[in-house]
């Protein structure tokens, strides 16, 4: 653990100081916890930090052909949206000017496609600045900022069942990135960062929660009937890793996902 | 550089929340990036997803995340004001308590931890001393 250099004043206490818990919490109370797509779901960034640690990523190689933009399936704009976020985190981890501003734009005009706030049309503009300053880190914070205003926007505008698909959406891009980087340059240690079980299952819970039209559209169906397949892949045991042919099943699955959430027909 | 970025969104989220939150809510909210804020000078990035709510003291609320290995997390929890004190701890999957750097002053407490397999976590939340009232809990990574 290399938390020395954090400038903090205060008093570092030993975990033990609260009595109140017990050192093992069981089944029933961990099965109550509060889950919610705001804390829960980690962003494809953070994904895409722990891949960084090991070794060097050749981010570029993972950029996609540009998306359509003129979907008119709502449930399809949001997948989309959540995949081009994801792409977003790309370009920053690849210190891509160009690219980071051209996904950004591509963002924002998804975003209005749904009808979302005009606030989030300023963060265009902060896209742009932050990378004409090559401000990797604050484009991060942005592009995190920018999906939380879009979920936010579709809360408030009574579109919360579209929240989840953004999520969704971001996390199959994300995945399709890393399972192809590991593929490339496979290490065990690179291909554990897969292991996501709960993540799956609760992405998969809420998508049961969303209204029964929403649900039942091909491409949401499909979708969701592909994460039980999914969620088996990504629930190897604790401290093991997925053999390289086991992630490359997985980078298939998803990147059939990507190509049916992309299609014009869909 | 980064604490520019982290003032812009320290004030930006203040004002956002300031308008669908209470008081109480926004000043816990307040206290916690602030002291997620001291991680940044280290490198770490504060998730701009957050968990708010409202807490009785011993009565601890737990938090389901999923986490990356080869990544560092803090979690940063703050009351609502001066004079409460606040816990934070970590369990992994099967409910089994992780070992964990505490940081600890009053209404405002960290733990920071590396973890060793990827997949969900539980962070536990509690206000250990003063009246009921608000508590956040916000994530830094790197």
């Amino acid at each position: 653990m290399v938390f020395r250099g954090i400038c903090l004043v205060g008093v570092i206490a030993a975990g033990s100081l609260f009595a109140a818990e017990p050192a093992q919490l069981p089944s029933d109370v961990l099965s109550k916890a509060i889950r919610s797509d705001a804390i829960t779901i980690p962003t494809p960034g953070e994904l895409f930090a722990a891949m960084t640690k090991p070794g060097k990523i050749d981010w570029p190689s993972q950029y996609r052909a540009a998306v359509p933009m003129t979907y008119s399936n709502r449930a399809q704009i949001a997948l989309n949206l959540g995949g081009l976020i994801a792409d977003g985190f790309v370009a920053v981890e690849a210190h891509d000017t160009q690219q980071v501003k051209n996904t950004g734009a591509d963002i924002l005009k998804l975003a209005k496609a749904l009808g979302v706030s005009q606030n989030i049309l300023g963060r265009g503009n902060s896209i742009n600045e932050f990378a004409e300053n090559n401000d990797w880190d604050a484009l991060q914070e942005e592009l995190e900022a920018t999906q939380n205003e879009v979920k936010a926007s579709m809360r408030s505008h009574q579109d919360q069942d579209l929240i989840i698909l953004v999520s969704l959406g971001g996390w199959i891009r994300g995945t399709q990135v890393v399972t192809a980087a590991v593929e490339k340059n496979y290490t065990e240690r690179n291909a554990k960062v897969l292991r996501q079980p709960a993540l799956v299952n609760y992405i998969r819970s809420k998508i049961n929660d969303i209204s029964p039209e929403l649900r039942n559209e091909m491409l949401v169906k499909d979708i969701s009937d592909q994460l039980s397949e999914i969620e088996k892949m990504v629930s190897f045991p604790k401290n093991a890793a997925p053999s390289l042919e086991d992630v490359h099943k997985l980078n298939t699955t998803v990147t059939k996902l990507i190509e049916e959430i992309q299609s014009k027909t869909s | 550089m980064k604490r520019i970025g982290f003032y812009i969104a320290l004030l930006a989220l203040t004002f956002a929340v300031a308008f669908a939150e209470s008081d109480s809510e926004v000043n816990a909210r307040k206290t916690a990036l602030d002291l997620a804020g001291a991680f940044t000078n280290d490198g770490f990035k504060i998730r701009d997803g957050h968990w708010s709510g409202s807490l009785k003291p011993n009565e601890p609320t737990l938090i389901a995340v999923n986490l990356y290995a080869g990544n560092q997390y803090w979690f940063a929890a703050a009351a609502d004001n001066e004079g409460k004190k606040v816990g934070v701890k970590i369990y992994d999957e099967s409910g089994n308590q992780v070992t964990v750097e505490n940081y600890d002053e009053g209404e405002r407490a960290a733990a920071g931890f590396s973890p060793e397999n990827s997949g969900q976590y539980f962070v536990s939340v509690s206000l250990l001393e003063g009246e009921p009232g608000s508590v956040c809990l916000v994530c830094s990574y790197k």
